[in-house]
């Protein structure tokens, strides 16, 4: 920073001539101008979203949210976000419970237990997982994992925890919630493994050999030192997996089912915000449903600014209370 | 007095080996996520490879799709490829000056402030949810003009512009600085010494991103779906129509009760998800060179 306060005055010498600082004039311009374009493009997003959901929202008011109904029948059109916002929370949550501790393995393995020669290529294959397009994650889904799961897993889990309500009858159609979390579950773990992996290695050496000097195992090393040093991190790199999660609309769309109710049935089908927005995007044709489908846009608009900020804030405060520890999405 | 000392290492001992036995337990879960990834990575690319390669030929790449056909025809998804080559392409072309300029902007001109409220705009763009870009750009150009190649475009670049601009960021970043110092310092402008000194050295770098974004925006479907998804059979180029992309029409094939249909996305999947690897690969394989570069450079 301070060779760039340097060059700055160096820069702006009057024996450079007029031509050159003319150069310098065009250049930060253009560069300032593309720099500004960023920024209003996030301005532009927000209000364009907001705009297309006015006429949904003066139609329902508040009762848009706590509403379970989407009715595109004309005369009898009548909008409601609040299964697609239990389908949501219930999917990226379960997804978020899976993968975390997954997550946490994985970046365990690659830098504290995985052999020098594997560990660089199994850190590679992780992350062609998160390259995977959640289309093809979705044909796999629908497809492969989507009868696995209906004809062997869920039957078993109905009948040896079927007490307990979330493990529900298997729905014959085929599509479920719990096939949809399984597929979210995919998505977010190379993620976030990947974000740990970075905090695991940047907790500084000198902690961890001393932990294991006190004759402590690697396991105690790992709870009494990495996890507590890399904390606000994993909080940070766990809501960018939630963000991501709820905002993966393709792939969920393909082995949700879809259907408009709440059930606490994860063997039946449902709808996300975002599938419920993919599902409809060539049977939108009232104003009213293509502003009732931005609302739900606007929902997830305001879930991802609120996930992203969070985790900003959360990487800020833990970088203040120690040097290292940064977390990029 | 010998026999209380005795039961006390007995008791210590016994401590021990409970917390070795934790901590093998720890350390084989460990090993089973990482398996576990790796194994559904496998299964994946397994699956689409074994169902792909059947149904892989000439025709999925040349042949456009025959509607409501009784008798078995040869088709294909050309229209897909050719959709997906033009949007992709388009999209390249509107977020790499964009991303790049911006890049400059953070890392040359702007103060630490604009920096960081630069920086945190790039990252909440990135954390926009792909569908929430679709219906974005559905109300800014679709709506009242109807679906282009052009408008999926816009959509695929905003995606890209703040992957484009971080990587181009932190590859500016490791210009050493003494590079510039020395350009200035002959009394070069700092306009050139940004363009025709610094820049160069980051090509790698700017490659390396611009192909990893590639990569990520050829297999979006969600931010097509508003844009440019309601479409012909036949094979254009014409990106001020509405044009098929190869996710789309994975997408749409997938939710096909037809098993030929299926077959067609599972090999339209697999020369995606070729090009996505080897794509991915090609990038990492010019990072870890451009790396070298600059640090012999240094």
């Amino acid at each position: 920073m301070s060779s760039a306060d340097l060059t700055t005055d160096v820069a702006r010498r009057p024996f450079t001539g007029r031509r050159a600082r003319l150069g310098d004039l065009v250049l930060e311009g253009v560069a300032g101008a593309a720099a500004l374009a960023a920024c209003a493009l996030v301005g532009l997003i927000a209000w364009k979203i907001v705009d297309g959901a006015r006429l949904s929202l003066s139609t329902f008011g508040p009762g848009f949210v706590t509403r379970i109904a989407w009715n595109p029948v004309a005369g009898r059109e009548v909008y409601g976000a609040a299964s697609f916002l239990f389908g949501t929370a219930i999917t990226s949550l379960a997804a978020l419970l899976l993968a975390a501790p997954l997550a946490m393995g994985i970046a365990l393995f690659l830098t504290e237990l995985a052999p020098r020669a594997i560990r660089g290529p199994v850190t590679a294959l992780v992350e062609t997982l998160a390259a995977i397009p959640s289309v093809v994650i979705g044909l796999w889904g629908i497809l492969v994992l989507g009868p696995q799961l209906r004809l062997h897993i869920e039957p078993w889990l109905h009948s040896t925890l079927g007490f307990i309500p979330l493990f529900g009858t298997p729905s014959p159609a085929g599509a479920s919630i719990f096939t949809a979390v399984v597929v979210l579950t995919i998505m977010i773990l190379p993620i976030v493994a990947s974000i740990s992996r970075e905090l695991f290695l940047g907790v500084p050496q000198e902690l961890k050999e001393g932990a294991l000097a006190l004759g402590t195992t690697r396991w105690e090393m790992v709870r009494g030192v990495v996890l507590p040093y890399a904390r606000g991190g994993i909080a940070a790199a766990l809501i960018l997996g939630l963000g991501r999660a709820i905002g993966e609309a393709i792939a969920v769309t393909q082995v949700i089912g879809g259907g408009v109710f709440i059930h606490w049935n994860l063997f039946d089908g449902g709808d996300t915000l975002a599938s419920k927005i993919a599902a409809e995007y060539q049977g939108a044709t009232s104003k009213l449903q293509i502003s009732s489908l931005i609302s739900l846009a606007l929902i997830l608009l305001v879930f991802s600014l609120v996930v992203n900020l969070l985790a900003q804030w959360i990487v800020r405060r833990a970088a203040r209370s120690h040097g290292g520890g940064t977390v990029r999405p | 007095m010998s026999v209380h000392g005795l039961s006390r290492s007995q008791q210590r001992s016994d401590r021990l080996a409970r917390r070795r036995a934790v901590n093998r337990l720890m350390e084989t879960l460990a090993w089973l996520s990482a398996a576990l990834a790796v194994a559904v990575l496998g299964v994946v690319v397994w699956s689409v490879a074994a169902r792909g390669a059947g149904a892989l030929n000439l025709d999925l790449l040349t042949k456009p799709p025959v509607p409501f056909s009784l008798t078995p025809v040869k088709q294909g998804v050309a229209n897909a490829f050719a959709g997906t080559i033009v949007i992709v392409g388009l999209a390249t072309a509107m977020a790499l000056p964009v991303g790049i300029l911006v890049a400059i902007y953070v890392n040359e001109f702007a103060r630490p402030a604009a920096r960081s409220g630069i920086t945190l705009a790039l990252d909440v763009l990135n954390g926009v949810p792909a569908i929430v870009i679709g219906i974005f750009v559905f109300g800014l150009l679709v709506v009242g003009r109807g679906q282009s190649g052009l408008a999926g475009a816009f959509a695929l670049a905003c995606l890209m512009l703040p992957l484009v601009a971080r990587s181009t960021m932190e590859v500016l970043s490791l210009v050493p600085s003494s590079l510039r110092e020395a350009s200035l310092a002959l009394g070069v402008p700092r306009w050139r010494t940004t363009l025709s000194i610094v820049l160069p050295q980051t090509i790698g770098g700017v490659l390396t991103g611009t192909t990893l974004a590639v990569a990520r925006i050829a297999g979006e479907t969600a931010p097509l779906l508003f844009t440019s998804s309601i479409v012909g059979t036949q094979v254009s180029w014409d990106p001020h129509r509405a044009l098929q992309t190869v996710p789309v029409a994975i997408f749409e094939l997938s939710e096909s009760p037809d098993p030929a249909d299926h077959a067609r996305a599972w090999a339209a999947a697999l020369v995606l998800l070729v090009f996505i690897l080897f794509a991915s690969l090609g990038a990492r394989w010019l990072a870890t060179r451009s790396r070298r570069k600059l640090g012999a450079a240094r």
